[in-house]
This record gives structure tokens, sequence and C-alpha cells, in this order.
């Protein structure tokens, strides 16, 4: 149990896909101007960050055995696409109040490199089926804290008057600087309590 | 700036085509494009050049091929057929830096790979390769790859000299200096990228600098007067006259002047 709870806590804030990873960057400055957009696309990619790991995983598998692990990146991104396509449409049929909220975020998501980062990273480490899960349930809700913690910070940033040549997107990878800096205090805190 | 102000504007489009993504539209630093490996790859000058030049690779690949099948590709499925012949290549590149340069197959790591989903690529592909000859895809492929290149080089430059003290793995820095750890951790990537984009901008508006009012700092200097727009007719910046609440007034209003000239100048063309 330790273990899962250290892969989960390590995921979301020691290595935190967008803040120390660099993965998902473009949906982080692009769709975290808003508070509820930031909500929405962080759950988004939550969602299919888990599934995704949950169809790949067995994938990897099945190449490893057949000795296609060269395969692994054009299968990868094509699984995923192809998950992120039913999964909107299944949710547009069955689940209309939730496609509303998620369903415009989708999209987006495809071409997301935090989700086929996560995939890879997974197999990389070498997890075993839940510990995969686990990890990207992490990698995901810690990307949907870093959207909603600079989704705040970006607030306050867009009322202030930066100077001319700063304005936009300088001052707002500044200040995602400021924010990624808060996040190197976590470093060491997981190993501290959970021994790892 | 130096080699678009020697090419004429009236050069052929192939050399427009190539040169445009070097500065104007530069994959990084102006459109905002692939920002996961400009930030995270950047730590050491070899790092960002590999990466530069694997994805120019896959670019000007996946370029030629998208384009000369672009007749032959339905438009229903052209983004899945992208993906997977960018794919491909990425496979490719991944494959040959493996056997040839495990050194940086390690560094990268799984930023290699991870350039499938580079919007870069996928940009191009589906903006410029897919409604070009296979010639000007190429052109393009190289010059957006190029210029992507050129940041993550200057980029990984800044990074690694500040933050290490080294330039290509050889010590720059006199051993007094003591290297600023941040700049090769995450929150200096986003700080330096930052900077650099804000300094793009800076050196693109630098011509119009002379012109611009807003710019003028008011202050004790005796060239201010000349440059000032106000004909206040004190004529002498120290004078306390000149920080009084009446000039401040003609500045702003003068400012504001400016200001709405410019914006109806913009609105009419």
């Amino acid at each position: 149990m330790a273990q899962y709870a250290s892969i989960l806590f390590s995921m979301i804030l020691v290595n935190n896909f967008v803040l120390v990873k660099f993965l998902g960057i473009c949906p982080f400055l692009g769709v975290s101007k808003k508070f509820d957009s930031a909500v929405g696309m962080g759950f988004a990619v939550t969602l299919v960050m888990v599934l995704a790991i949950a169809v790949t995983w067995p994938i990897q598998q099945l190449l490893d055995a057949w000795g296609l692990e060269y395969l692994q990146t054009i299968a990868f991104i094509l699984v995923i696409a192809t998950l992120v396509q039913l999964l909107e449409m299944a949710m547009k049929r069955y689940l209309p109040p939730l496609h509303a909220s998620l369903g415009v975020f989708l999209p987006l998501i495809t071409t997301n490199c935090a989700v086929l980062g996560v995939t890879i990273l997974t197999i990389d480490e070498g997890y075993t089926y839940p510990q995969a899960l686990v990890a990207g349930l992490g990698a995901g809700l810690g990307f949907l804290l870093a959207m909603v913690i600079f989704s705040g910070v970006r607030r306050r940033v867009e009322e202030a008057e930066p100077p001319e040549v700063f304005q936009g997107m300088p001052i707002t990878l500044i200040s995602a600087a400021i924010t990624a800096m808060s996040f190197m205090g976590f470093s060491g805190v997981i190993d501290h309590l959970f021994g790892a | 700036m130096a080699e678009k102000t020697a090419a004429p504007a009236s050069e052929s489009t192939l050399a427009q085509t190539f040169s445009k993504g070097l500065l104007e539209e530069n994959p990084s630093l102006r459109q905002m494009l692939g920002l996961c490996p400009t930030l995270a790859v950047t730590t050491a000058v070899t790092n960002g050049l590999g990466m530069g030049m694997a994805t120019t690779f896959v670019l000007v690949c996946s370029g030629m091929v998208v384009s000369l099948l672009r007749k032959v590709i339905p438009s229903s499925v052209r983004i899945p057929s992208f993906i997977t012949i960018i794919a491909s290549f990425v496979t490719l590149v991944m494959m040959l830096v493996k056997a040839y340069l495990p050194a940086l197959d390690e560094a990268l790591g799984i930023y290699l790979p991870l350039i499938v989903v580079n919007c870069i690529v996928l940009g191009r592909a589906e903006m410029f390769a897919s409604k070009h000859g296979p010639v000007e895809a190429a052109a393009d492929g190289l010059g957006m790859g190029l210029g992507f290149t050129i940041s993550l080089t200057l980029m990984s430059a800044v990074r690694e000299i500040l933050g290490a003290g080294t330039f290509l793995g050889v010590r720059v820095l006199p051993p007094f200096i003591e290297p600023m750890i941040i700049m090769v951790m995450p929150a200096g990537g986003f700080a330096v990228l930052g900077v650099l984009i804000a300094a793009s901008v800076w050196i693109e508006e630098h011509p119009r600098h002379k012109t611009r009012y807003v710019r003028k700092k008011v202050g004790p200097s005796a060239s201010l007067c000349a440059a000032c727009p106000i004909n206040c007719g004190i004529g002498d910046p120290t004078d306390e006259a000149c920080a009084k609440d009446e000039f401040v007034e003609m500045l702003e209003a003068a400012v504001t002047a400016a200001r709405r000239e410019k914006e109806e100048r913009e609105g009419d063309a």
C-alpha cells in the first residue's frame, strides 16, 4: 500500500508532469487562463491518462512477446488517438452532461505529450499493471493541480502591468518559473514519508 | 535579422519558405509550438543541438512524404495518416540515435519518442506540407527545423553557461563564479524561455523605439529635451518645473495623443 501511495504522491508532487518534467506545456499555457477550463482540462487529461495506460500496458506486453518493441511509438500514439475518439463518441452518446463539461477538451488531448509521455514512462520504469495505473492517476492529478494553481497565479498576472516586451507569454513563463520553484520544495518529501 | 535584410523581399519563394522559420515564424520563440522539448532537454548544448537536429530530420522527411501523398490521402483520415508517417520517422530517428549516439539517447530519454506529439511537426504537415509540393515542403521543414534548432541551442547555451559554468562541456566561467544551479532546474527553463521570448520581441521592435514617445524616460538628461515631444519651453530637464504637475499632465496628454494617432494609423492600415 505504501508503495502505491509513494508512486501516487511522487507523481503528483515531486515529478509533477508539467512543472518538473515539462510534459503537457501547451495545454498548461493555453487553457490555464480560466479556472473552469483549467479544471475541465485537468480532469479530462487524468481520465485519458488512466485509460491510455490501461490499454497500452497490455499492448506493450504483446509487443515484447512478439519482439516488436520498436513499434512502441507508432502503436501507442495510434491507440491513444483512437481511444480519445472513442471516448468522445461514447461520452456524447451516454453521458451528455459530462461531455458538455469535458468533451471540448478531448480532441486537444490526442497530441498532448503528457499522455504519450506517461504511457512510455510507466513502461520505462518497469511498473506492474496496478502500479502503472496508479502512476497514471498521479500524473493526471499532478497535471490538474498545476493547472489549478497556475490559473490562480495567472489571474493576478493578467491584472499586473509588466514592461511592454514582457507582456503576454514572457511574463506568463516567468510566473510559471516561480510556480515551478515552489514545487522544487517537494523533492525529498516523499522519500522521507514513505522511506522509498 | 542579418540574413533577412540581406535577401531582398522579391527573392524566389523557395528561399522565403526556407527563411521564414528562422526568426519571423520561429517555432518556439514566435509560434510557441513545441515548448515541451524546448524546456525539457535544454540543460546542455549537446542535448539541445541533438534534439533540434532529430526534430529537423523528422520535419523534412515527414514533410516530403506527406506532400507526396497529399493527393492520395482522403481528407477525413489525414490526421491519423500524418501521425503514422511522423511516428515512422521518429522511430527511425530513435533507432539511429540509439545505434550511433547512445549518450544522446540516454540524455534525451523519453523526449525522443515524444517528437511524435511535437505540435510543430504535425502543424507543418497539416498547414504546409499537405498543400504544397515536396521540394517546398522540404524547404519549409528545413527552415522550421533549423529555427527550432537555433532557439534550442541558444536556450541551452544560456542555461549551460549560467547553470553549470560550461559550454559544450568545456568550462568557460572563471572558478570564482559559482554556477547557478537553478538555471538547469525546471524553474530556470521557464525563466530563460520567458526572457528569450521577451528579448526576441524587443529585437523585432527595436527600430521603432526611436519614434516612440512612450518609451522615453523622464529624468535629468540634457539630450532629453531634444527628444521630448512637448514643446514646453523650459529647455532644461533638471529644472524643477520639469517635474511639476503641469508638465506631467502635458506629457500624459502628448502620450495619449500619440497613442491615439498610432491606433488611427493602424486602423487605417
